[in-house]
């Protein structure tokens, strides 16, 4: 391609609906290069269609979607040449083992020399232990890991996350975290489905609320707080979070030893009046 | 697109082969019901049952085989069910292959582990005294025609795989399948049956399907029954295809 688009992914006036069920009314954003972007929205709100709609697998009834510079509805094969999908659930091959999964994937992406990027792949997700073991013995942690890892594969340009940490003890999202930002550093651009809010916090360089069929708001998270009236001060008694004192005495898997702490600010916050 | 169909449907294929001879499970209940039939049939009803043939095992044979393989493509709907659930499926759709080609390696590997099947039931119809003079072109044209078949059935078993919402009805829509042929010529002959039964019996797919392997194992002249039943395969084939790819483009955009 002579000119880079300036966004990667471009949705314009989207609707959807399943018979009489509108679930996406006139969705817009816009997603910059290498960023991460957020799509928080309650179950049902429309994220998975969303997805779907860019990633080839549904079409729209209305409006206009691109990735990578390609129209999802004319130019499909293109579209599924720039991206990877990662549903909300693991979709790994059970029967096959780790590394099969990954040569699979690497035939199918018609690259050269499976073998040393299934391995490469296995280390940098620490799971060459387990390479050999039929995925069905995986933890859930570890199906996640696998399952970005098959993704990574031919390193396309673009990736979705569908709820990448829905079902996933404190741990294996750390994990999953960690994989996210390590991604966006290498310059691919994310967009990520969540309902968890904590979860856009950390990782979004860019929110969008999905309600009610269309985007009710979107920025930066600063812009999103500044919505909000100006802060008032208040005495707050910090108490460790159940989830601090898990992952204390647990010990941290995840690399990144901060991730996953400053969140838990103002869950316990007792107010003073 | 269509210029990786053969590498990707032949690296799809070899992960669905490689589900097989890791759960060989799958092959060996495909073949216990169909070999427990012959046995029952052979020695407790067989005595009874005037075929008037020379052998009982050799006029059973082609009607077990038709069983053994609309048992076997149940496992088809089942695979496919799976694929579709798990998500796989959506993830292979997502990926810039040629996209018929994971349906194709279904069809194919349904095709392998039916085959696999018929071997084996053949393998024990031997042990029980079955016993062909057919030559080499017989063999094959019988072969020709339970490949066909096979086809003809995994093309119906990819409907219930793709639309099914319980692993129960993905697999139960083989059951109507296994028991056609006990109403038809596979395991007594047709006049026997009363009326209205003998004429379901005798113009129902089945009976055309096994009379021709029956003729050719025999090595009588098939007559017209080989081309009635290639029919049947055939209009079978094109009516379930054409249900399954109208079903597939409703799931995939």
């Amino acid at each position: 391609m002579t000119t880079q688009p300036v966004h990667a992914i471009h949705v314009q006036g989207l609707e959807k609906s399943y018979k009489k069920l509108e679930v996406l009314r006139g969705v817009d954003f816009d997603v910059a290069r290498g960023s991460i972007f957020a799509l928080l929205g309650a179950n049902g709100a429309g994220k998975t269609t969303v997805v779907n709609i860019l990633s080839t697998l549904l079409k729209a009834d209305a409006g206009t979607a691109s990735v990578n510079g390609f129209d999802v509805a004319t130019q499909g094969a293109d579209v599924r040449e720039s991206i990877s999908l990662t549903g909300q659930f693991a979709a790994v091959d059970e029967i096959l083992s780790g590394r099969e999964n990954l040569v699979l994937v690497t035939r199918l992406r018609h690259l050269k020399d499976p073998g040393t990027i299934a391995d490469d792949l296995l280390d940098r997700f620490s799971l060459t232990d387990a390479a050999a073991r039929r995925v069905s013995t995986y933890s859930g942690g570890m199906r996640r890991r696998l399952d970005i890892a098959m993704s990574l594969i031919g390193n396309p340009p673009v990736i979705f996350l569908d709820e990448p940490t829905s079902g996933l003890d404190p741990q294996g999202r750390i994990e999953v975290w960690h994989a996210v930002r390590e991604l966006a550093e290498r310059g691919t651009t994310v967009l990520l489905t969540t309902q968890y809010l904590d979860e856009a916090e950390q990782l979004a360089d860019r929110i969008a609320i999905l309600h009610g069929g269309r985007i009710i708001v979107s920025g930066t998270l600063a812009e999103l707080k500044q919505l909000l009236p100006p802060a008032k001060v208040e005495y707050v008694e910090k108490q460790p979070t159940l989830e601090d004192v898990f992952l204390a005495i647990v010990g941290h898997d995840g690399k990144d030893g901060d991730s996953g702490k400053d969140r838990s600010v103002g869950t316990t916050s007792k107010e003073q009046r | 697109m269509t210029k990786h169909f053969f590498g990707d449907t032949a690296v799809l294929t070899g992960r669905s082969l490689r589900h097989i001879t890791r759960s060989l499970d799958t092959i060996i209940t495909t073949t216990i019901m169909p070999i427990a039939f012959m046995l029952l049939f052979v020695y407790v009803f067989g005595g009874a049952i005037n075929s008037g043939a020379h052998s009982y095992v050799n006029y059973l044979l082609p009607g077990i085989l038709l069983i053994t393989i609309a048992s076997g493509i149940s496992y088809t709907a089942f695979r496919l069910f799976l694929d579709m659930k798990s998500g796989i499926f959506e993830r292979f759709q997502s990926m810039p292959i040629a996209r018929s080609s994971v349906l194709w390696a279904h069809v194919l590997t349904s095709l392998v582990a039916n085959l696999i099947s018929l071997v084996v039931v053949v393998l024990v119809a031997l042990l029980m005294g079955f016993r062909s003079g057919a030559g080499v072109p017989e063999w094959l044209a019988v072969a020709g025609i339970l490949i066909l078949f096979t086809l003809a059935l995994t093309w119906i078993a990819v409907i219930p795989g793709l639309s099914a919402k319980s692993v129960d009805g993905a697999s139960a829509f083989s059951y109507p399948l296994i028991f056609l042929p006990f109403i038809s010529s596979a395991f007594v002959p047709t006049n026997t049956m009363p009326g209205p039964v003998r004429a379901f019996a005798e113009h129902q797919p089945v009976t055309s399907i096994v009379n021709a392997i029956r003729d050719l194992f025999t090595q009588r002249p098939v007559g017209t029954d080989i081309w009635t039943a290639l029919a049947w395969c055939v209009g079978i084939l094109i009516v379930a295809y054409c249900f399954a790819m109208v079903i597939y483009r409703r799931r995939i955009a």
